[in-house]
Formats: C-alpha cells, sequence, structure tokens
C-alpha cells in the first residue's frame, strides 16, 4: 500500500453541487478520510444528472461518481435531533468541517462556528459561498452559471463582432474556487498540526474567481481600460486563432508569437510569398490585417485533418493543438500515457473513467482510487469504525431515525 | 472575522523559502505560496522574466517593469536574476537550493537534468526539498516537447470545444486561464507535498500537467460520450448538459444577464412567476392563458410551449435596462446575475462592503493600485498583505551579499560575466 500525503486527516463534508466537493477532492485524492455528510430527503442535484443508475433515494450518476470519488458517505437526517447528535459527533471527530450552503444555512442547524469551537475547540470551518460569508448580498442565490457571469467570465467570452458575449460552457468558477480554496485549506491543516489551532476559512467565490481576471481588473484601475472579448486573439501574438480543419467540427489551435514561428509556418503552408507580402511581412502589419490572414489559413487547414496539422506544425516547434472534444480526450495518447482518468468499477454504474488531478507527487500518489459513494453507503462503518459506537448504540439511532 | 483585516505575523509559510524559476506559467503558485507568507524569490534570466513583455502595460507602454500581467501574479515575491546556464550560476543555485524549502519551475521537460539541476541532483544538496515542476504536459508522455501556448493549453482541455457558437469556431476566455490554473493546482499539489513533508521530513518532486489541470471541465461532457457515444456540442447562449439545451443567456437594451431558464415540468412555480410578470408588462403568448399555471396539466405541456415560454422570456428582457431585469428577477426569488464587465466589478457594492480591494503602493511610479485582495479569508493565518511584484534583480545584494556572503567585488564580476 503506497503512502498518501494527507492519510490521517479527518473531514465532515457537508458540501454539495460542485464547487465546495470539487474542492474536497483534492484531499480525498491525497489521502484524507472526506465523510460526505448527505441527506435521503436534500440529495444534491448531480447525484440525479443523466447517465445515472440505481433507483429512487439511491440514485448515482456517473458526474456525481466522478466530482465524489475517493469519499465516504453517511446519510443524516438533520430536521432529527438524533441525527443533528450524529453530526455533532463527526465535527468532534474531524479536523475539518467544510460547506457551501448560502450563508446562515449552518448557523440554522446550531453548526454555526461559534458551535462547532464549542464542540471541537481546534476545528478548521472552511467555507465556501457565491459572495462569502458577510456584507450587503451575502445571502443572495447563485449557482455556478450565474456566477461565472457575476465574475465577470462571460463578459470577456464570445465573437467580438457579434453584438453581445457568449458564456462560457458549464460553470467556470467551479474551477476556479475549488484551485484556490485547497491551497488554504492543506495550510491550514499544517498549522493546526503544528499549533493546534483551528480556524475559520470564509471563501468567496466571485473574489476567488478575480484572481483569475487579475492582469484585466489591473489594466481598468490603472488605464480606465474595460477589456473586451476578442474571440481567440491575443493582444500579442499573431496568427492566433483556431481554425477549421477536413472533416466535421475539427478545429486546430495555432498560435504564433515571433519571426522564426511565422517564416516557418509560411514555409509549411507552401506561401514563402507571405514574407514579402506588406500585408504580412512585419508582425505590426499582420496584427492590422490578422482577419484576412485567418481567413487565408482557414483556407489552408480545411484541406487537413486536424491531427496533421498539429503533428506538422508541433513537428516544427511552433504552438498547435487540435480543439479536443469528449471522443478525442478519451483517445487521447498523452492523457493515456499518463493514466489522467482512472477507471473505476462503481456498483450501479459500471466502469468507467474517473477524473483525477493535473499533478503527480513522486512519493506519495493522488490518483482516484473508490468510485463516488452511493447515498449512505457508508453509514453504518462511519458510526461504528470512525466514531467508534456500539451495536446497540447504532442501531438505537437507526431506530430513532437519526438516518435517511 | 473575516472582514477584519487583522494581519500579524502568523502564516501558514512564515519562515519558509521558495525559489521560483517559473515563467508565465507558473507564476500563480508561487503567488500563492508568497500570499500564504512564504518568502518567494523570483530567479530570473539576466534582463528579466520573460513573462514582463506580457501586456497590458501600466500607461499603456511596453517597459519590463510595467507588466500589468507580471504585477497581478508576481506580488509579494522578491527577485534575483542568475544565469542558470553558467558553472557559477550552477554553484550559486546549489547554494541557495540549500536553504529552500521549495522550487518551482516551468522549463520545458530535459531543461533542469541538463543543467545539473533535476530533482535527483537537487535532493541529493537537500532531501527536504519539494520541486514542484508546472508544464503544459508534464513531464511524460508523446507529447511533453510539445511547443505551449495558453490557447493550445485550453483546446486540448475540452473546454474549448463546448463554448461558442455551433457554427462558428470555438472559443476561449479571453483573458487566458491555462496557465492560471496550472499554476493554481500547482500551488496544491505543492501544499500536499509540503504537508508530507512537515510530517516525514521528505521532500519529493511534483509533476504538474496545465492541460490536465484544466480538463476537469470536460468530464462533464465525458460521460454522456463513454455511455451513449454522444458528442456534447457547442451551443451559444444555451448550457448543454447530457443531451439538454436550456437557455441562460439573455440580452437586455443594456447588457445581459445570465439565468437558466425553468423548464415547465420540473419548475412550474417558477415559471409562473415569469408568466405573471410578462402579463405586468402585456407580453404575454395567447397559449399560456389556457394554461393554469398554479396545477398545470403537465401532459399538456408540449415542448412547443416551452420554446414558447422561452422566446417570451426574450421580449421580456429586451425591454428592460439590466438594473430593471435584475430588479425583477431577485424580486421573483430567481437566481440569476448580471453579465458584468471589469467595470461593474471596480464598483460592485459587495466587494467593497468586504474590503475586497487592497491598495498596493508602485512608489517609483508614484502610484498607489487598488488589487484584488486576499484570494481567501482565513481568522487565523490570513493571506499576507500584498507588496508589489519586485523589480529585476532588485533583491540581488539582500540575497547574494547579505544572505549567502557574497563579497561585493566578485558581484561586479558575477555581473559583468553575464552571470547575474
Amino acid at each position: 500500500m503506497c503512502r498518501q500525503a494527507l492519510e490521517g486527516v479527518k473531514i465532515a463534508d457537508f458540501t454539495w453541487a460542485a464547487a465546495g466537493p470539487l474542492t474536497m477532492s483534492y484531499l480525498a485524492h491525497g489521502g484524507a478520510t472526506v465523510v460526505k455528510i448527505e441527506s435521503g430527503t436534500r440529495s444534491g442535484a448531480s447525484r440525479s444528472f443523466p447517465p445515472r443508475g440505481g433507483e429512487g433515494g439511491m440514485i448515482s450518476s456517473m458526474m456525481f461518481s466522478n466530482d465524489n470519488s475517493d469519499k465516504l458517505s453517511i446519510s443524516i437526517n438533520m430536521k432529527n435531533p438524533r441525527g443533528v447528535e450524529v453530526a455533532k459527533k463527526l465535527v468532534l471527530w474531524a479536523d475539518v468541517v467544510a460547506e457551501n450552503f448560502r450563508p446562515g444555512t449552518m448557523e440554522k442547524w446550531g453548526l454555526g462556528y461559534a458551535e462547532l469551537k464549542k464542540i471541537n475547540p481546534s476545528i478548521i470551518m472552511f467555507r465556501s459561498s457565491a459572495r462569502g460569508q458577510t456584507g450587503p448580498d451575502s445571502k443572495v442565490a447563485e449557482n455556478g452559471i450565474t456566477l461565472q457571469s457575476l465574475t465577470g467570465f462571460t463578459s470577456l467570452t464570445g465573437y467580438p463582432d457579434k453584438n453581445d458575449p457568449t458564456p462560457p460552457w458549464g460553470a467556470y468558477t467551479d474551477l476556479t474556487a475549488p484551485a484556490l480554496g485547497a491551497v488554504m485549506l492543506i495550510g491550514a491543516l499544517d498549522y493546526r498540526a503544528k499549533t493546534g489551532k483551528g480556524q475559520c476559512l470564509d471563501l468567496s467565490q466571485l473574489e476567488a474567481g478575480l484572481q483569475f481576471l487579475a492582469p484585466a481588473i489591473l489594466d481598468y484601475h490603472v488605464n480606465h481600460l474595460c477589456a473586451r472579448r476578442m474571440g481567440n486573439a491575443s493582444s500579442y501574438g499573431v496568427p492566433h486563432g483556431v481554425y477549421r480543419c477536413s472533416g466535421n467540427d475539427r478545429w486546430c489551435a495555432i498560435a504564433i508569437f515571433d519571426d522564426r514561428e511565422w517564416k516557418a509556418f509560411c514555409r509549411i503552408m507552401d506561401k514563402p510569398e507571405w514574407l514579402d507580402d506588406p500585408r504580412f511581412a512585419t508582425a505590426i502589419a499582420r496584427k492590422k490585417n490578422e482577419s484576412e490572414l485567418d481567413h487565408l489559413i482557414n483556407e489552408w487547414t480545411v484541406k487537413h485533418p486536424v491531427e496533421e496539422i498539429m503533428n506538422l506544425l508541433q513537428d516544427n516547434n511552433i504552438s498547435a493543438g487540435i480543439v479536443e472534444n469528449s471522443a478525442d480526450i478519451l483517445n487521447d495518447p498523452q492523457i493515456k500515457e499518463r493514466q489522467f482518468f482512472e477507471k473505476l468499477e462503481h456498483p450501479h454504474l459500471g466502469s468507467f473513467f474517473h477524473h483525477g488531478v493535473g499533478f503527480r507527487l513522486s512519493k506519495t500518489p493522488c490518483n482516484p482510487r473508490t468510485p463516488g459513494p452511493i447515498l449512505g453507503q457508508h453509514t453504518e462503518h462511519v458510526c461504528r469504525e470512525l466514531l467508534g459506537l456500539g451495536k446497540d448504540e447504532y442501531e438505537n439511532l437507526v431506530d430513532a431515525g437519526a438516518f435517511t | 472575522m473575516a472582514s477584519e483585516k487583522t494581519r500579524d505575523n502568523q502564516t501558514v509559510l512564515g519562515g519558509y523559502r521558495a525559489l521560483d524559476l517559473t515563467d508565465e506559467k507558473g507564476a500563480m503558485c508561487g503567488w500563492a505560496l508568497a500570499a500564504l507568507g512564504a518568502e518567494v524569490i523570483k530567479v530570473e534570466p539576466p534582463g528579466g522574466d520573460p513573462s514582463r513583455s506580457i501586456p497590458p502595460f501600466y500607461g499603456g507602454v511596453p517597459h519590463p517593469e510595467k507588466s500589468l500581467f507580471f504585477f497581478a501574479y508576481n506580488t509579494n515575491k522578491k527577485s534575483i536574476t542568475l544565469n542558470l546556464e553558467t558553472v557559477d550560476g550552477r554553484v550559486i543555485f546549489e547554494k541557495l537550493v540549500r536553504s529552500a524549502d521549495f522550487v518551482i519551475e516551468s522549463f520545458k521537460p530535459g531543461y533542469m537534468e541538463a543543467q545539473g539541476l533535476g530533482y535527483s541532483a537537487l535532493d541529493h544538496i537537500n532531501p527536504r526539498i519539494v520541486m514542484t515542476a508546472i508544464t503544459p504536459f508534464g513531464q511524460t508522455g508523446p507529447y511533453r516537447g510539445f511547443k505551449t501556448s495558453d490557447l493550445m493549453c485550453s483546446a486540448m482541455s475540452g473546454f474549448m470545444y463546448l463554448t461558442g457558437d455551433p457554427d462558428r469556431e470555438p472559443i476561449r476566455i479571453s483573458v487566458p486561464q491555462a496557465y492560471a490554473l496550472g499554476g493554481a493546482e500547482g500551488a496544491i499539489a505543492t501544499m500536499t507535498a509540503h504537508y508530507f513533508r512537515e510530517r516525514t521530513g521528505e521532500g519529493q518532486y511534483v509533476d504538474v500537467s496545465i492541460r490536465e489541470s484544466m480538463l476537469k471541465t470536460a468530464p462533464y461532457s465525458l460521460p454522456w460520450m463513454e455511455k451513449y457515444g454522444k458528442l456534447t456540442k457547442r451551443s451559444g447562449p444555451y448550457w448543454t448538459l447530457m443531451g439538454q439545451n436550456t437557455r441562460v443567456h439573455w440580452p437586455c437594451k443594456d447588457g445581459s444577464v445570465t439565468f437558466v431558464l425553468p423548464a415547465i415540468k420540473i419548475n412550474p412555480d417558477l415559471c409562473r412567476r415569469f408568466i405573471e410578470w410578462m402579463a405586468e408588462k402585456g407580453i404575454i403568448h395567447e397559449s399560456f392563458n389556457r394554461i393554469d399555471w398554479n396545477h398545470p396539466d403537465m401532459a399538456s405541456i408540449t415542448p412547443q410551449i416551452q420554446n414558447e415560454l422561452e422566446s417570451s422570456i426574450l421580449n421580456l428582457c429586451k425591454t428592460l435596462t439590466r438594473s430593471e431585469l435584475m430588479e425583477g428577477l431577485i424580486a421573483r426569488g430567481i437566481t440569476a446575475a448580471p453579465v458584468n464587465t471589469m467595470e461593474d466589478i471596480s464598483r460592485n457594492e459587495q466587494l467593497r462592503a468586504r474590503d475586497f480591494w487592497e491598495q498596493v503602493e508602485h512608489g517609483e511610479m508614484g502610484a498607489s493600485i487598488p488589487y484584488p485582495g486576499a484570494f481567501i479569508r482565513a481568522t487565523e493565518t490570513p493571506c499576507v498583505k500584498k507588496h508589489r511584484a519586485p523589480m529585476i534583480g532588485e533583491h540581488n545584494r539582500e540575497i547574494y551579499v547579505d544572505f549567502l556572503g557574497i563579497p561585493k567585488k566578485e558581484l561586479v564580476i558575477l555581473k559583468v560575466a553575464g552571470i547575474i
């Protein structure tokens, strides 16, 4: 059995949807014991997204399994005082209590930071919410789709010749918030291990997302220039775009930044005359005539398969890559070689790919090991093995309706 | 708690040192460690890190000390210049590694080994070292040597294929995202290795792939392919998930707003609120009148009616300004957000109320610039107060003379020989 970096770390995980669970995934993959506290009556929306398997309250989806691999699930009825009692036992057991409800929800259950600290003085409370725990709009509801617009990502995505931006697909802040939240959470765990001190961490998904737009924010604050969507153009590279290749909806990204690359590119396209063409001879001219140039490049790319263009350009040390769709990703030789996806056997859904993390640690692997749990799959295990309850005690709780 | 800016000496990484050799590819990793209190020393080639020439620029004019991109991701770092491709440079670097806790680099795979500074060499000097390499595809695999660009990393992550109009080219977010995400995941990986090191005394090697850090956008479309062999495609203003298209983007008089069109069959109550709103405005499709919105007969709800609901709401939005539309949506309990520009963000009340913006002094330009503040609030170990990015080699004297004890005379030799 390999050693894992975060072995021994204990997390009572109340998070749901995507932004919270994806944060906890980094810790779960790193070896922390993450117990998802769920409810049969209020199961996270992503449990039921198709394709799915299982029935009724036991429903499982491929997406949920992907976002929650390596975690355990206990299903608690938080409306039952005996259920709340179990939740509080988990707080006492845990190093971290994590949640991403609308601010105020944990307080309603008597599980605000002040109460958690009474139960477990060295607890770390990790709170992730749309706009943070404080401020006039802290309780306004959001989801990942609206949040990426609130943060500014949508206004910066789209075609400049259209009246309106085009939203980035999905819920982009569900990537940015976990990526920064996990950094501080692991740091807080190390600090706690050394000093015995817990704390409350308040992540605003809006504020975390804005870090990824910082250059554009500074441009506005300093130069009063409000950045706009520019398709795939770069303010300095040219040509810099996505070009149509042969076949159905096949595209190649090409980015050229200097003269060497431009010369090689013209040679590959068999357009040596462009090197002397006043429209394209200099980088300044190419930028001025960018749309014309893009059009002409398209005339070349559309005759060739995207794989051929990528390889040809890369062989000449020019940055180029396939705009990969989901089939490309599943067949990508680089992804296969690095085993980014782990095929895990799910009891309801069969065997399918689960995503890992974007890094490999030489001594302490972080690959996914078990699929996302079925609702309440580990209720008894968590109560008996982790919380140390006796058989009678556990059965008592079952009879009292503590679990759903 | 969180809103108070208590900035004392308690930090997660106070007393730890990182040598940051990255360019734009990994800048955010060292940036995050510096925010946590680490002493992050940027080791730049003489003349400066190439990412100093990335726009936008202060005052709009290109200058290596005025890149706003560089400013953004190099706060709280120090800078020394060092040519790793010289023998003297390597010897000095090895000395620095002895007292360092982290080395972060973003060179092409193989470069550090070629300088004699690969992980096995650094591990030999300092077995506690955590060495993090941030590259487009990681250290292994057939694409590891590919010529990189942020655009290529985004393209190969599956994110772009899904963003844009179905009949046009896939697009990215115009402020490049792949390198930033790779840097942030690099920081998670580095902290994970740090946690292990603090318990066991053992350092390790961390291999980060920028493309993989962005691949998490794609898995939502993968089950559809794995299970049914179906490709999820771009859908412009619609959100496509698991074969369903739902409009999320709504233009209005002076901008646009984002909310998810409710499905009549799933959420009739939310639809009723729109119907009543449209009735007030006199924009109502006659087929809606035949529906009892309090108890709709679901069998009678055809896709046609659902489409009419969408086009009616589109018309409603067009009669309203963005603030009128947002007010109406919030009053009716519909989750929505304005499509904010950077100007809107700069004026956002919530961010001001949370005291988000942090003034950073740029003394040599006589400027004080509001930066995005802490990426998370922490009661015990808050992110450190922001200090501007370093000038090229600003800390050469501090590190070389005061810390390593290199005599000033030798510093002159190193300078003339192009080593620092």
